[in-house]
């Protein structure tokens, strides 16, 4: 168009590169200072790894965000396969309640999580009605694991299912016309040809895991994941610098892990809360 | 209809497990803040005092939550739909640039956003307690979903044509934009719309750090209830977050739905 | 079309109009051009030949680069963006907006230029009835065919009374029966407006119907400028006369008033020695006894109004020979071709 439109561009986004700059760039700046401002300077940063503890807690939450992706992509494959290649009454009905916890904020994904498995949880019920003893697993990691289950399916699934309906059917005719049985057009065919999703979802699925807090905060304080580390450090230890240190780098972790599926899958990998 | 193998029930039955993971706390929790005694089980009998309860303690911060809610969509959409535009208009490394970072704040941790909001301006006094600390969180948080949801809306059609073809009949830019450009990316700003005011209805794990005593919001008192009350008034108050969210929730389905249609 | 409704054509003209994309890229090499109010110019060529870059600087959807003037009778309109030169333009893809109605779509000109709405919705149905949807008014976009999305962007571009009218490919979208109906329908409606118009297209067949005078471009230049009569029986150079139709090379050598050519000899009035002679297809013909080349058929193609035949002759010339349709010619066949001097063409 006309030579004057850089200008009218860069007056549009200026709104929003102010606001971002002054609330998120230079507060991330200022954090970074921050981090390096505490009794062990910028030694902080080297914290997650040198102080034993803060080390267990990056292991156990790196561990547990991996098997939660890892689970997630499995059964949302399985899930999200099954909607796209069958039709069958109900369908719609399935898709919608698989969907429809997309946006639950993590202190209600912890509180579900207690229905299910905490003390007056439906697991627990059942497990005592049945053998006398009680199931309680939610005040723990694997209260935690299910929770950030019950919160990545819904995202996971919709990446997937968009995906498969954007594969060529003649893909798979192709295959079968070749010889190939089921289970082969979907080993050999569709599968390498969701691992774009496979990528991106995955990667949203892990970063949202690293950093959750209120599913946590819910369940119980004493889970040693490197958000409640950093909580704790910030409110009961008062200890401002090593938060900021640690969110730091919680942060960087996050968004490389992003950004590294992003250059790996080529396309876009949309972040998600 | 054709006749279905043992695969399709396996596969039906595991989605439909699964389906019952997520549907079955929902069900539970509702059920369980309109039951009388949740210990004793339903046939203690049915009761809205919970709701009352609820409401009699924690009134304000639906209303604060609202209004927060309101005024980040209003922000989001003074910011966002423009900055998409321009996304979408700009090629080149900048705007890509920009891109990758207006992202970043869904990708860093609230947590660590929360801290570095306060580390800077918790001196601010006045801007500390006021509502507006959370508000700025939740715009950060929201806009890059705004953006993108519009963003996607924008590449999908042929956006520059429509725009010259407004120029050749003599629209000038801001007609152009008003007039062709936003109602072209109607279902994109609605989607995004209703994605930000869920999200920021919801919000905790930045508001948490961003509250004070005077400015708590629906999540921050449903962590309070899920801490210090018993599980009836929790339920309860889950229900009423339901019954905020779940309007704009089956709204975004429908869209989704066309959309992909 | 109804005669009511005319424009009043301004000339236009190009002064030493170049375009460089940023990184140096040249689209358009410095050209100049006049074009006469009322008169249909096409441009011609392949696609990165400049052709669209030259309507988008007519139109104002570019800048030419400094030292370039585009005036709209005596306006300068160099620095006035698109939205301000008062053009119609009819774009490849029709640009019609999704969000609005047919009639709305048709109004739209007027709505920003403040006519108000009983006035711009008379106006609308005029040209609706004119472009013969005016049944369609009421329609959204996605609910029309190619052909009367077509009518639609003409009626829209029309309906503000242009200066000039700017058509970007208009036919390139739809398949080639409604394309040849639809061309007949544009050329009367020009003829009839009196609007000045420019049409750019890679089509020939579109170029020699629509076209007062022709631009054939190549490579960001002007090759010729002409009548679609000169552009075709007198080529500037051997790229037009290749772009526009079917040319076929014959190499002799001359000498005293005649050209030998294979095995024949034919009165020649150049220069003596080695000579070219471009011939069209349709000014060869299939002949037996007085034949003054042999060859064989390499290809026979029935295209039903005429078969085209491709003949390697002994001499090493390949041919191509527009015959009768009814000609009985298959591949292997030998034939003579018999040369008329009077319609050889030169550069």
């Amino acid at each position: 168009m006309h030579r004057r439109d850089p200008f009218t561009l860069a007056l549009l986004i200026a709104p929003a590169a102010v606001v971002f700059g002054a609330f998120f760039l230079l507060p991330l700046a200022e954090l970074f200072v921050i981090g390096g401002s505490g009794p062990q300077g910028w030694a902080a940063y080297a914290s997650v790894v040198t102080n034993p503890r803060h080390l267990q807690s990056l292991v156990s939450t790196v561990t547990l965000s991996a098997g939660v992706t890892a689970a997630t992509l499995a059964i949302s494959t399985v899930s999200g396969l099954f909607l796209v290649r069958n039709r069958f009454p109900g369908r719609a009905l399935l898709l919608a309640m698989l969907t429809f916890p997309l946006a639950f904020p993590g202190v209600v994904v912890g509180f579900m999580v207690i229905m299910l498995a905490g003390r007056q949880g439906l697991i627990g019920e059942a497990t005592h009605a049945l053998t006398g003893g009680r199931v309680v697993f939610a005040y723990s990691m694997a209260g935690l694991f299910l929770g950030y289950i019950y919160f990545s399916i819904p995202r996971v699934i919709l990446t997937v299912m968009a995906a498969a309906e954007k594969l060529d059917p003649q893909l798979e005719e192709a295959a079968r016309s070749l010889g190939a049985r089921p289970w082969q057009v979907v080993a050999h065919v569709v599968l390498p040809a969701l691992k774009p999703a496979f990528l991106s979802a995955g990667a949203i699925c892990f970063a949202t895991a690293m950093g959750a807090f209120g599913t946590a905060f819910t369940l119980a304080t004493r889970i040693n994941v490197l958000p409640m580390v950093i909580y704790t450090e910030f409110t009961l230890q008062a200890n401002i610098a090593m938060a900021a240190a640690l969110s730091f780098v919680l942060g960087l972790v996050t968004w490389a892990a992003l950004a590294l599926a992003r250059s790996f899958a080529g396309s876009t990998v949309a972040a998600a809360g | 209809m054709r006749r279905y193998g043992p695969a399709f029930w396996a596969q039906l039955s595991f989605t439909l497990l699964v389906c019952a993971l997520l549907v079955v706390p929902v069900v539970l929790s509702m059920a369980a803040g309109l039951t009388v005694n949740y210990f004793v089980g339903i046939r203690s009998g049915l009761t809205l005092r919970w709701v009352a309860e609820v409401w009699a303690l924690y009134a304000d911060t639906i209303r604060l939550s609202l209004g927060i809610a309101v005024a980040c969509l209003a922000c989001t959409l003074v910011l966002g739909v423009p900055a998409a535009y321009v996304l979408a208009r700009a090629k080149g490394p900048v705007a890509r640039a920009i891109e990758e970072l207006l992202v970043m704040p869904v990708a860093v941790p609230g947590l660590a956003t929360a801290l570095a909001l306060i580390v800077t301006y918790g001196g601010a006094g006045d801007f500390r307690r006021s509502w507006l600390f959370i508000l700025v969180g939740h715009v950060l948080f929201t806009l890059p979903f705004m953006v993108r949801a519009v963003l996607a809306v924008m590449t999908s059609i042929d956006l520059k044509t429509l725009e010259e073809g407004a120029a050749s009949l003599g629209a000038s830019f801001v007609q152009r934009f008003f007039q062709v450009v936003v109602p072209n990316c109607a279902s994109g700003i609605l989607a995004g719309s209703l994605m930000v005011f869920t999200l920021s209805v919801g919000e905790f794990n930045l508001t948490w750090l961003l509250h004070t005593p005077l400015t708590k919001t629906l999540p921050v008192g449903l962590a309070d209830s899920y801490a210090s009350m018993r599980i009836e008034i929790g339920s309860a108050y889950t229900l009423v977050f339901f019954l905020m969210i779940i309007p704009s929730l089956i709204l975004l389905q429908l869209l989704g739905r066309r959309g992909r249609r | 079309m109804s005669g009511s409704f005319h424009l009043d054509g301004v000339p236009i003209r190009l002064e030493g109009c170049a375009r460089t994309y940023d990184g140096g890229v040249r689209a358009l090499e410095p050209l100049d051009l006049s074009i006469a109010g009322g008169e249909t110019v096409v441009f011609l060529g392949p696609s990165g030949c400049g052709k669209t870059t030259t309507l988008r600087l007519i139109a104002g959807l570019e800048s030419p680069d400094p030292g370039g003037r585009v005036w709209f009778g005596d306006d300068d309109v160099t620095r006035l963006p698109i939205e301000r030169r008062n053009v119609g333009m009819v774009f490849q893809s029709y640009a019609l907006f999704p969000n609005m109605s047919v009639a709305d779509n048709v109004a739209y000109g007027l709505r920003v230029r403040g006519v108000a709405t009983a006035e711009r919705r008379r106006r609308a149905g005029e040209m609706l009835e004119l472009m013969r949807i005016g049944d369609l008014a009421g329609r959204r976009i996605d609910q029309l065919s190619g052909g009367q999305r077509q009518r639609v962007a003409l009626a829209r571009a029309l309906v503000v009374r242009p200066r000039v009218l700017l058509l970007d490919e208009p036919l390139t979208a739809l398949d080639a029966k409604l394309r040849d109906s639809l061309r007949l329908e544009i050329d009367r409606l020009l003829r009839t407006l009196g609007v000045t118009a420019v049409y750019v297209t890679h089509d020939q067949a579109e170029a020699m119907a629509l076209g007062d005078r022709i631009v054939v471009m190549a490579r960001g230049r002007v090759a010729q400028v002409g009548t679609p009569r000169e552009i075709y029986y007198r080529p500037a150079d051997a790229f037009v006369a290749e772009f526009v139709g079917t040319m076929n090379r014959l190499h002799g050598q001359a000498a005293d008033g005649m050209l030998a050519l294979g095995g024949a000899a034919l009165p020649w009035a150049g220069p003596a020695g080695p000579a070219e002679v471009l011939v069209r297809p349709e000014d060869v013909a299939l002949a037996d006894a007085d034949a003054h080349l042999r060859g064989s058929v390499a290809a026979a193609v029935f295209l039903g109004d005429r078969t085209r035949v491709v003949v390697e002759t002994a001499c090493g010339h390949t041919l191509t020979v527009d015959a009768a349709g009814r000609a009985a010619v298959a591949r292997g066949d030998t034939v003579g071709l018999r040369l008329d001097p009077a319609r050889f063409l030169s550069l």
